[in-house]
């Protein structure tokens, strides 16, 4: 198994284990590049990427960018606010208008979940989701597990809880997808309301308790209430929602076992992490951020070595 | 029809690898300044039986050995058939200021060698860097590069293919020629 079974990285629902496996080895690869004092390798020196962003992004866009700029490829960026697609531009007609000046790669986050896939069918670049609305943010689940298994070695057996608001969260989507492939068992922990319907069929299980789920897990990823997305109340306060599902240093004491704690950012201190744990010794938050970087330079390689390569 | 034509035997890879080794100890001294990098992936086998042999005769049992991929740098990325999957890289010293042998196990078109050198930039500008193979397949070079230290020099087709096998019991090299009729 030397090639990705996909052109494009919509979500990890396309992705075989051998996929997210054969990602995990060249990201090790790149992990050794990026830490030495020349970053950089010449591999995608002929390749153009747009970077286009319908939704604000800190971590992921500067994650992306240098992961292109480490590989040698070209980049543009793009973003909604300063573009035509406020003068009321179709979503393919921007994208269409940008592959004509010889882009190869579309890097791609949008408010409109399935607007990965969309892009995909209509466009003849490969496409790479950044996140689409409350679906799947693929690149974040491939680094948070590619960040657990430098921890553990193997994630097989592993128990991981994702805590917070599930309903909204296309971080909480993809992890499930990927940690359910690589053989970790998952809880999602929350308030009932953010929990979605049916979710157990995704193969995890709820616990509404944080109690119980940290004492059950080896490792607890905590999620940012995602108040824009939010249309109605779904808790009475943030206060109380930090007083039931808030990681405190007082709560782990209490537990009194080991637990890696991860965040995917942008962490709301003393929402769901208080400072103390989100800075503690368990705590792999700025690890997972490296791990970015590796993860998409490892992704961005993979599908652009096979783009000549017919099917 | 394929043929398998043998070109080293065991006794004759032990021969070549001891008078490679002690040309470099003749050209390097106690290798207090010189390093052995094995290319990945082929190379490694033969970069740490040449190591080993160096300890011996040189008795410096520290000489520096590193690993190198150079698959981030090679010229036919996306233009074959199959995705370049790359392999780790060991280099735990700095090349700076240091001669260094590169060491494969056959020399044919010098694009990896290439490749290899521009790897090698990034990690450093060594003193000299020099280059070991213990099969070269000559006129079928597409870059001016040549090898330092040849174990054996063969004359082959383009369509032949060269097996180098160190790892089992017997070490072997074979030559592998399609049959015309």
């Amino acid at each position: 198994m030397s090639t990705l079974s996909t052109k494009h990285l919509l979500g990890i629902e396309q992705l075989s284990r051998a996929d997210i496996e054969l990602i995990f080895e060249t990201a090790d690869n790149f992990k050794t590049i990026i830490n030495r004092p020349i970053k950089k390798v010449p591999s995608l020196r002929d390749v153009t990427i747009a970077n286009i962003f319908f939704e604000n992004s800190t971590r992921t866009r500067v994650s992306f960018e240098l992961a292109e700029k480490r590989l040698s490829a070209d980049t543009v960026n793009f973003s909604s606010s300063s573009s035509s697609v406020s003068k009321g531009e179709t979503l393919i007609d921007t994208v269409n208008n940008i592959l004509s000046m010889k882009v190869d790669m579309v890097v791609m986050r949008h408010p409109a979940p399935g607007a990965a896939m969309f892009l995909a069918e209509h466009v003849d670049a490969q496409v790479v989701n950044a996140g689409d609305g409350t679906h799947e943010h693929p690149t974040q689940a491939l680094l948070d597990a590619y960040s657990m298994r430098e921890k553990f070695g193997s994630l097989e057996g592993k128990n991981v809880i994702i805590v917070g608001d599930i309903l909204h969260s296309r971080v909480a989507l993809s992890n499930i997808l990927c940690l359910r492939k690589v053989g970790a068992r998952v809880k999602v922990c929350g308030p009932p309301t953010l929990i979605p319907k049916y979710i157990e069929e995704l193969g995890v299980e709820v616990e509404y308790d944080l109690d119980n789920a940290l004492k059950w897990c080896d490792v607890a990823n905590m999620l940012r209430i995602q108040l824009e997305r939010q249309d109605i109340k779904y808790f009475p306060s943030l206060r109380e929602y930090q007083m039931q599902y808030g990681l405190t240093t007082d709560r782990l004491e209490r537990i009194g076992k080991e637990i890696t704690i991860m965040h995917p950012g942008p962490i709301n201190r003393g929402v769901e992490i208080s400072s103390e744990v989100a800075d503690s010794s368990n705590s792999i938050i700025l690890e997972q951020v490296e791990n970015g970087v590796a993860i998409r330079m490892a992704v961005l390689y993979l599908l652009a070595g096979q783009a000549n390569i017919d099917e | 029809m394929k043929k398998k034509r043998p070109i080293l035997d065991s006794t004759q890879i032990d021969i070549s690898l001891h008078r490679l080794a002690l040309e470099l100890h003749e050209e390097h001294g106690d290798f207090s300044n010189t390093a052995v990098i094995g290319l990945q992936p082929r190379g490694i086998n033969l970069a740490k039986t040449i190591h080993g042999i160096l300890g011996e005769i040189s008795g410096n049992e520290e000489i520096k050995f590193g690993e190198l991929d150079s698959t981030f740098y090679r010229d036919d990325f996306r233009r074959g058939d199959k995705v370049l999957i790359p392999n780790s890289i060991e280099l735990p010293f700095s090349i700076e200021g240091m001669n260094v042998i590169l060491v494969d196990d056959v020399l044919y078109t010098g694009r990896s060698v290439r490749s290899a050198l521009n790897a090698l930039t990034d990690f450093g500008r060594p003193n000299r860097t020099e280059l070991l193979v213990l099969i070269d397949r000559k006129y079928n070079r597409e870059l001016p590069i040549q090898p330092d230290y040849t174990g054996e020099a063969v004359d082959t087709r383009t369509k032949d293919r060269v097996l180098v096998e160190l790892d089992g019991k017997d070490p072997m090299v074979w030559i592998v020629t399609e049959e015309t009729k």
